[in-house]
């Protein structure tokens, strides 16, 4: 325990507790994740190059990552006037509205995924003024659209709503003394200081979007090419026995989310710089 | 804004510089409000609406199938030893992270919330490639007639790795918060590594933990995607909740699949409801601090 500086730590349990957490972290997270690493290796280069890239495979990666940025932008204007009227403004009913917002996080994704899938079909309760405009969301790829902004709505709000909060009133007083109006003080004081956390918003949201599965197969239709989304076709393919071709597109999948988580990160310790 | 002249009081100068006119707070409200109605509030209403569309009767005879009933108590079993076990990982691991200094401490607590950007799919897959047919020990498991994917137990292991950071994940900031005065002054005055922590530490952070245990407990009972890729979907068998909702939505019985989809958004409610109490408390507590 030499290598550890303690620093004369009166504490107990250090090793004991360090050492069962980096024991059920391999256990469950990190040798089965690995599982997938050591399964890919086993294909040839070209093996995986193909499968990866095969034209059915390369479509569901446009739907899932397009209908996922689309996403993640509503989200983000959305989330930041959700948050920006949760903290300046007051109405009735505010705090229930404040802890509702978070029903996506509480809600098991089936249950999202079949009740948008019957308000937003033709005769549903949404759909049915959508029709006869000749807006289709449910079975299309607007409705993949729809679930992956239901599931990752909390995210901007939540990154966003406490670095409003502690928006210091001198820094916009400051602006007001110094001649700045009001749209001036939200462009260039209120909005940079924000910028960091909805930028962290928008790829946290980004991230679950890309992933979802649950909410996303009752809405989408599933057709090939057209709206099947990238995790689905990891299912259709293990269906099929073709275990190769699934964790080939599964590896994909999971350096899409480390890179994401990589990014995350980077801009979550920018946004700390901002606020220190 | 009735006076018929400006007034350049310094009260009135600021009150319209940090704010917007009343319509445009107003107007941007509504747009907020109408937003989060058509997402959230919509949705719930949908799915008790559904699930009480024929009535009272038709409802509970949904509920009271042997097939639901036996989903019930797979998701039961399944929440009672994966939010456990991810608790008391949660709270040793906050423990070394939170009370100690070591090298490596920000590429742990990256690890810890590995799984909840690991897609759901491919946290079921990655299961069924150590312990499938043709996963890694597989053969071995299927000579020794051992079942794990394509029955209980796999379904337990996705749910532990989708559930994983819940706990460990409010806990650490909370505890680094804290600092650690309180339990070296425990220690310094003779009481026990376990008596300080459940004398000093436990009630510091027990809203913590409920926080973190109720969120882990919402996802366990209602995750989907993991568990369908090693659930196998036996009917009776291997069928958690949100798979048998999935299951009688695709044989068109609709009102016995928002009947039961109806159980996991009441559970979401209190979830909600509890998660908004403990979020108080937490904040409270660490402002006594």
């Amino acid at each position: 325990m030499k290598l550890f500086k303690r620093h004369n730590n009166v504490l107990p349990g250090f090793g004991l507790t360090l050492g069962f957490t980096i024991f059920y972290l391999s256990v469950i997270v990190l040798i089965p994740l690995s599982a997938l690493v050591f399964r890919t290796a086993g294909l040839t280069w070209g093996e995986f190059i193909s499968t990866v890239t095969a034209p059915r495979v390369l479509a569901s990666y446009k739907v899932t990552f397009g209908a996922a940025m689309i996403a993640a932008a509503v989200n983000s204007i959305f989330g930041v006037l959700v948050a920006w009227v949760l903290v300046r403004y007051r109405f009735p009913g505010r705090r229930i509205v404040d802890a509702l917002v978070d029903l996506p996080f509480a809600l098991p994704t089936a249950v999202a995924g079949i009740t948008l899938a019957t308000i937003y079909s033709p005769n549903g309760w949404v759909g049915r003024f959508l029709e006869p405009h000749g807006i289709k969301v449910a079975f299309t790829p607007l409705g993949i659209v729809l679930a992956m902004t239901f599931i990752g709505l909390p995210f901007v709000v939540r990154t966003v709503q406490p670095v409003m909060e502690e928006i210091e009133v001198e820094l916009e007083e400051a602006a007001v003394c110094l001649g700045a109006s009001r749209r001036q003080t939200l462009q260039r004081v209120i909005f940079p200081m924000l910028l960091p956390s909805i930028l962290t918003g928008f790829a946290l949201s980004f991230a679950r979007a890309v992933g979802e599965y649950g909410s996303i197969i009752f809405i989408a239709g599933n057709m090939p090419m057209v709206s099947e989304i990238t995790p689905l076709l990891i299912i259709t393919k293990l269906e099929q026995f073709d275990y190769q071709g699934a964790t080939a597109i599964a590896c994909v999948m999971l350096l899409a989310s480390f890179s994401m988580l990589l990014v995350i990160n980077l801009l979550q310790r920018w946004s700390r710089r901002f606020s220190d | 804004m009735s006076a018929p002249t400006k007034t350049y009081t310094a009260k009135s100068t600021t009150g319209r510089a940090q704010t917007e006119p009343a319509m445009v707070r107003w107007g941007l409200t509504a747009v907020a409000l109408v937003f989060l109605v058509l997402f959230l509030v919509l949705p719930l209403a949908a799915v008790f609406s559904q699930a009480f569309e024929k009535g009272l009767a038709v409802y509970l005879e949904a509920l009271r199938e042997p097939d639901t009933l036996s989903s019930i108590k797979l998701t039961l079993i399944t929440a009672s030893v994966s939010v456990p076990l991810n608790l008391f990982f949660g709270v040793t691991a906050a423990w070394a992270i939170a009370k100690f200094s070591f090298p490596g401490k920000n590429l742990l607590i990256t690890l810890i919330d590995l799984p909840f950007s690991v897609s759901p799919v491919v946290s079921g897959l990655i299961y069924v490639l150590i312990f499938g047919l043709q996963g890694w020990i597989g053969p071995w498991l299927q000579e020794h007639d051992i079942r794990i994917v394509f029955a209980v137990p796999g379904i337990i292991l996705a749910t532990i790795f989708v559930t994983f950071p819940f706990v460990a994940r409010e806990l650490i900031p909370l505890m680094e918060a804290q600092g650690k005065d309180e339990e070296e002054a425990a220690m310094v005055l003779g009481a026990s590594g376990l008596q300080t922590f459940f004398r000093v530490t436990f009630p510091n952070i027990k809203w913590g933990i409920i926080y973190g245990v109720i969120l882990c407990n919402a996802r366990a009972m209602g995750e989907f995607g993991a568990v369908s890729v090693v659930s196998g979907h036996i009917r009776g068998m291997t069928n958690t909740v949100p798979l048998h909702v999935e299951i009688l939505y695709n044989e068109y019985n609709y009102t016995a699949a928002f009947a039961v989809a109806s159980l996991l958004a009441f559970l979401a409610l209190i979830t909600l409801a509890i998660k908004t109490v403990a979020e108080w408390k937490v904040r409270q507590q660490l402002e006594n601090n």
